[in-house]
């Protein structure tokens, strides 16, 4: 066996299964401060789980996002991948997340909130996310008229590199030395980044139902192109939503407002074509792949819908600093991004070998507890909002004391939903191979 | 007219990079950002990150859920630098205790003050408009 016998998009897709569980049991671990303060103070802490748990599970999304874009474009386009570029690619993030994780376990931290990690480890990242681009317009470089899909997994890409370079400007004191301009540098990256993913996981949603449809005009027709332009404006714009309160330029705050009210053509879409998505989930529901991605559609509606409302300054105020941002960061990277995620993962790894009734009831399972997970930060997010405003205000710890049913609903749930989301990976990690089959290599 | 999608694609680049570029060249043609401009502060943001304090705490509501926002710190009432120094210190039920040494310590405090200086992150503190923005009364 050579490298060439290793199936990339598969060797992508099980490594960030792997970083989805190992993710989970962080988060659980982190979560449990919540309501056992101090817990594990002494060994890790939350200042060493938090990070862990956000880098574990982003790598699950940008890995991921990497095997969906390799596996759909060998199905597409099967002998263009090098595979020897993505194979070193693969061992850069491998490099990068273990000295990452050492730099945690030892609290060598030194970089911003979600990548808190020493810039020096960005470096394998951004190198890899490069020959990942180098790979993608290889294959790509020759293809007229691209489907939509394509142009999302491009803007994805390309906006990734630029984004995480952007990340690291903190690094010249010019940058650090002007607080404001540093934070809404920060908070731009930020939003961005998200909305790079999400071109990906987008891209990879529209290849899947052309593929479960079968209708090859889904990804070509004018309707997608203005969603996809629609999401790069907000990618690119939306951002000032989340700096409301930085006394930034006013002009970044209005701009970051106006764009992000965009959006309500994609929640009055979702309401419009309600009936017609009922009916299809009715045509497709026994398609694994396509069970998750109405469920993606279904965590797109409540949270879109809640995004906007948020977007308000008006109401961002109330909300601004709460649960309810963790509620729907939360919603947003389990509902959407991991849903879409599984959905790839049951389609391009090929995976017959489950038990079908098993498998229906943790889906269902993992929804329930997703939504009471998401109900009960928002829940607490809402209470410590009204705490915010309030004019006679009690201490803080005093609050958070206050929140602790919440917290409790949040914790069980979170550890129900860290077991249903572990099965579904776990069985999909045991039930395939990244050794290519006969009929998946090239002539 | 049919615009192909490349068009369309470059026009929105070059719109983002004008907007980027504006972004990073704000210090230099506006002195709005007070607070600002000491590399002692500088400095005292790589020790806030150094030791991870983002994980629980918030600055403007942006950061962690356990702590408190500490944008204010600086000038919260009972709140001098000593109760700061003897919090980090000592820790608390939930936050490990931190051993910073004097330059570190320093630099923190001016980062704080900085901070402090830049605006307040309490919401109580802004007015809504009629077009739904908020401003700081």
């Amino acid at each position: 066996m050579t490298f060439k016998h290793i199936h990339i998009g598969k060797l992508f897709l099980l490594t960030s299964l792997v970083m989805l569980v190992t993710g989970l049991l962080m988060g659980i671990l982190a979560s449990l401060n919540y309501v056992i303060p101090g817990h594990l103070k002494e060994i890790l802490g939350f200042v060493s789980l938090r990070p862990m748990h956000v880098t574990l599970v982003m790598c699950w999304i940008l890995l991921g996002a990497s095997g969906c874009v390799y596996s759909a474009l060998d199905l597409m386009f099967k002998t263009r991948i090098s595979s020897r570029l993505a194979l070193i690619q693969w061992c850069l993030w491998i490099l990068s997340i273990a000295g990452i994780l050492y730099s945690y376990i030892t609290k060598q931290f030194g970089g911003r909130e979600y990548w808190e990690f020493n810039p020096l480890y960005a470096l394998p990242i951004a190198l890899a996310w490069l020959l990942f681009l180098i790979n993608f317009f290889k294959v790509v470089k020759g293809v007229k008229d691209w489907p939509v899909y394509i142009w999302m997994w491009m803007t994805g890409i390309v906006f990734f590199l630029f984004t995480f370079i952007e990340n690291y400007l903190w690094l010249f004191p010019y940058f650090r030395e002007h607080f404001t301009t540093d934070m809404t540098v920060q908070w731009k990256v930020n939003g961005s980044l998200v909305g790079s993913w999400n071109q990906i996981l987008y891209g990879t949603s529209f290849f899947l139902m052309e593929r479960i449809s079968g209708q090859k005009k889904t990804g070509r027709n004018q309707l997608a192109f203005f969603m996809y332009f629609l999401g790069l404006f907000n990618l690119m714009f939306n951002w000032g939503h989340h700096i409301y309160t930085l006394p930034t330029e006013s002009y970044i705050r209005y701009v970051g407002y106006g764009v992000s009210m965009t959006e309500w053509i994609i929640f009055i879409r979702i309401v419009y074509l309600w009936k017609q998505n009922i009916t299809d989930i009715q045509k497709h529901y026994h398609h694994f792949p396509y069970r998750f991605i109405m469920a993606a559609d279904f965590w797109v509606f409540l949270n879109i819908g809640q995004g906007l409302l948020m977007s308000i300054p008006a109401i961002n105020i109330y909300t601004h600093g709460t649960h309810v941002t963790v509620a729907h960061a939360m919603g947003t990277t389990i509902g959407i991004n991991s849903m879409i995620l599984f959905a790839a993962c049951f389609e391009f790894l090929n995976v017959k070998n489950y038990n079908t009734k098993i498998l229906n009831r943790f889906f269902w399972f993992v929804q329930l507890c997703l939504l009471v997970f998401w109900l009960a930060l928002n829940i607490a997010g809402i209470k410590k909002g009204i705490w915010q405003m309030s004019a006679t205000q009690i201490p803080f710890a005093q609050m958070m004391k206050g929140l602790f049913p919440w917290f409790l609903v949040f914790v069980i749930s979170g550890l129900f939903l860290m077991i249903g989301l572990s099965y579904i990976a776990i069985t999909l990690i045991r039930s395939t191979s990244i050794i290519q089959t006969k009929s998946e290599r090239p002539n | 007219m049919n615009l192909k999608p490349i068009y369309i694609f470059s026009l929105l680049c070059v719109v983002f990079l004008i907007y980027s570029f504006t972004i990073y060249l704000t210090p230099a043609y506006e002195d709005l950002q007070k607070g600002s401009n000491t590399e002692a502060a500088s400095k005292g943001r790589l020790v806030w990150q150094k030791y991870n304090c983002q994980s629980c705490h918030q600055l403007y509501g942006l950061g962690g859920y356990l702590g408190p926002d500490l944008t204010n710190i600086f000038s919260s009432p009972g709140k001098d630098p000593s109760y700061i120094k003897a919090m980090l210190k000592s820790g608390t039920a939930q936050m490990p205790a931190f051993e910073l040494d004097k330059e570190e310590w320093e630099n923190l405090l001016q980062f704080l003050k900085s901070t402090d200086a830049s605006g307040t992150a309490d919401p109580r503190k802004f007015t809504i408009q009629a077009d739904g923005m908020i401003n700081r009364q």
